[in-house]
């Protein structure tokens, strides 16, 4: 007789099918956001197994910054082949172009917070009643608190202190025209468990997690990749280094570590040893202590 | 980490003064689980505060107005792993304004772990912690008998609370208590075992989580699935597939099982299990299945198929245990939107029967009046026969949600008496 009990990574991934399914039950017109990030990945490939045989019935959407790795956007480009669904991209240059957000200025300028506009946009035009984002509670204090079905108001905004109760596995979607949600399939998972996970089911990812040589400019206490949009400070040296990244966003802000991880196997290692937060390479979250928390509320990731 | 390590969640009630933000950064410290840049934080957020050494309480922080009023509001998640399992812990505040939040994370928890200050016992609050624990039928219980050092480790003292404690329990409908003397400040029987009690032959509260049974908790006995959504691909290798998504609540489901499909009534036997990977010969709770029929039968999402031998009472009154979780009070005789695994409908609270005070746990026949955080026996009417099993013996088809189509708002939580 086969025990009846779960592993820890099947019942994560039984839950987070549970919720895209959820998902495609209570809403007219969902998407996946696609940022070409590991989580962002492993959201699309548990949509595949909880809509199979059928494909994934959801467009994958990506506000794309203008500035990224270019192994990211190739990624992309393969994966929506592959899997046969809809791209939508939101362009931030286009925001920019339109005079709808400014380009921040100094040589810490980055195009993470214009994102914000461009997604609201994105979402107003293509009439988007729930954007699925890859979000864990164990990335950051204030995804601790958030919900796995995340209501926004008509100006897309997140209210921490207002929010929903959720009990059970009982999800209320309920929005008025205009609104819309946030759905975060993947809530429990933490870092760990992705890359086991991503192990296990041999997933597919972008090159730039694997250890491989790099122009990278040491800033912010980790490794920053060299490229057009950096602005270099005088004091500041471009060298190679042998680097992988743990997160993946803009070029410009997202930082590696030195390794020799190239296998997942090694990843896998590598990140149970830690002593760093993932996010501590990212210098968007060390702007201030509530850093995250603030972008949330006006309607980030 | 083993490939066969299990899942379990459990949740924390109790304030800052118990001890609570510093024993979860215990044992998220002397698990290691703690990483150094989050260390580096506190450590300078401690200094910054004028204390002397790092305090672990600081760890549990979340947003910014609970930074700054040093309280928790709204139930935070945290994780950590250890070599036998991975924990989730729902951290909710203790306080009574806070019942709601408190009920929101007992909802899913295996493991209830209540705190008790040494120095003061049972009190008002215990009793409420242990009421919720034992109203959203948590099936375990861990009594932590915090903050020993300053009683000098006495034994007295432990088997005194222990003995006070299985007063109020005993009137309550709980199953599994175990109790743990220790000092969450000085790390003694939270992850490692005290050395300044011997006279506690017990485990630690880590090892007890890392250790205690849980695949029960899932009822085994009554096979009950939600339809989420039908699956219809219409490829060419799937051209007349008709899936029926959804998960396992309880029980178990075989192929070729004779199945009734409510609330129609129509019976069919079980043709295919089917996940992405593989075809499965059995699924139970709580796992995410496809399922085909022997006959074209049309069903949808809210319908529930089940064992024909095992149905669940199709009733449109139903007796409620009720939670109110908003701050708009209920308003006589109005409808809700009742939600009920992957079953919507429209519902009436026809009656109050009676509310219990929070604090003295009485019941109030006097009052019909719903607020937040009152907790009522009510009865309601659904307008079409709900499939309901009591809560008692099924956490997932015995509960409910109430929702106020004017704010759409979720407003009440509610267990099937």
């Amino acid at each position: 007789m086969s025990k009846y009990y779960l592993n820890y990574l099947d019942e994560l991934e039984s839950e987070a099918i549970f919720v895209l399914r959820e998902v495609w039950a209570q809403f007219q017109n969902p998407v996946i956001l696609f940022s070409g990030g590991k989580d962002s990945i492993l959201v699309t490939h548990l949509a595949k197994k909880a809509f199979y045989p059928s494909k994934i019935p959801f467009s994958l959407m990506h506000v794309d910054t203008g500035h990224n790795f270019p192994e990211t956007i190739q990624f992309r480009d393969q994966l929506i082949k592959d899997l046969g669904v809809n791209l939508i991209v939101g362009s931030v240059q286009e925001s920019i172009d339109q005079g709808k957000v400014a380009e921040e200025k100094g040589k810490n300028a980055t195009r993470n917070a214009l994102q914000i506009t461009t997604l609201l946009d994105a979402i107003e035009l293509h009439k988007i009643d729930c954007a699925i984002g890859g979000g864990r509670r164990d990335e950051e204090k204030a995804r601790a608190k958030e919900r796995f079905f995340s209501h926004r108001d008509d100006f897309g905004q997140w209210d921490p202190k207002n929010q929903r109760p959720e009990l059970w596995n009982i999800f209320n979607g309920k929005h008025f025209e205009g609104e819309h949600f946030r759905a975060f399939p993947i809530s429990n998972w933490t870092e760990m468990d992705v890359w086991n996970y991503i192990k296990r089911e041999n997933i597919s990812i972008p090159s730039l997690y694997f250890a491989h040589q790099r122009e990278v400019v040491w800033r912010s206490n980790s490794w920053i990749p060299n490229s057009e949009f950096l602005m270099l400070e005088d004091h500041e040296e471009v060298v190679t280094k042998k680097i992988r990244f743990r997160t993946l966003g803009d070029i410009t802000i997202t930082g590696g570590i030195e390794s020799e991880a190239d296998t997942l196997e090694k990843i896998a290692l590598e990140v149970a040893a830690m002593r760093q937060t993932e996010r501590g390479n990212r210098t968007d979250d060390k702007r201030s202590e509530s850093a995250m928390e603030d972008r949330k509320r006006q309607g980030y990731f | 980490m083993l490939d066969n390590n299990q899942l379990l969640r459990f949740t924390t009630a109790g304030s800052v003064d118990d001890g609570k933000s510093t024993l979860i950064g215990r044992l998220l410290y002397d698990s290691k689980s703690i990483f150094e840049d989050q260390l580096e934080a506190i450590e300078s957020t401690s200094k910054k505060k004028g204390y002397d050494g790092v305090d672990l309480a600081l760890f549990t922080d979340g947003l910014r107005d609970e930074r700054e009023q040093g309280i928790t509001i709204d139930v935070a998640y945290r994780y950590f792993t250890t070599p036998k399992r991975k924990f989730i812990i729902a951290d909710t505040p203790g306080h009574i304004q806070y019942t709601r939040n408190m009920v929101t994370g007992a909802s899913t928890a295996n493991v209830a772990t209540i705190l008790i200050d040494a120095r003061h016992g049972v009190v008002e609050q215990t009793k409420r912690h242990t009421f919720i624990a034992s109203l959203l039928q948590i099936p375990h219980i861990i009594v932590c008998v915090n903050k020993m050092d300053l009683v000098d480790f006495s034994e007295e003292v432990f088997t005194k609370i222990v003995s006070d404690f299985e007063d109020i329990a005993s009137k309550m409908l709980v199953k599994d208590v175990r109790f743990i003397p220790m000092s969450a400040l000085l790390g003694d029987n939270v992850v490692h075992r005290s050395e300044n009690m011997k006279w506690y032959q017990g485990a630690p509260m880590l090892h007890t989580l890392e250790t205690m049974h849980i695949s029960s908790d899932v009822n085994k006995v009554d096979a009950r699935f939600p339809v989420q959504t039908v699956l219809r691909p219409q490829n060419e290798s799937h051209r007349d597939y008709r899936g029926y998504a959804g998960r396992m609540a309880s029980g178990v489901l075989r192929v070729a099982d004779e199945i009734t499909v409510l609330p129609a009534g129509f019976t069919s036997k079980i043709k295919s299990i089917d996940t992405y990977k593989e075809s499965l010969e059995e699924a139970y709770a709580p796992m995410s299945v496809a399922i085909t029929l022997e006959d074209d039968i049309d069903i949808s999402r809210g319908d529930m198929i089940v064992r024909s031998n095992n149905l669940p009472t199709a009733s449109q009154d139903i007796e409620l245990m009720l939670c109110w979780l908003h701050n708009a009070p209920a308003k006589p005789r109005a409808k809700y939107t009742i939600k009920h695994t992957s079953n919507d409908q429209k519902a009436m609270i026809k009656e109050v029967v009676y509310k219990i005070d929070i604090e003295t746990l009485e019941r109030i026949t006097d009052d019909d009046t719903l607020q937040m955080n009152s907790i009522a026996k009510v009865k309601i009417r659904t307008t079409k026969p709900l499939l309901a099993d009591a809560y008692r013996e099924n956490r997932t088809t015995g509960s409910v949600i109430l929702v106020d189509d004017a704010t759409n708002e979720t407003v009440a939580a509610g267990m099937i008496v």
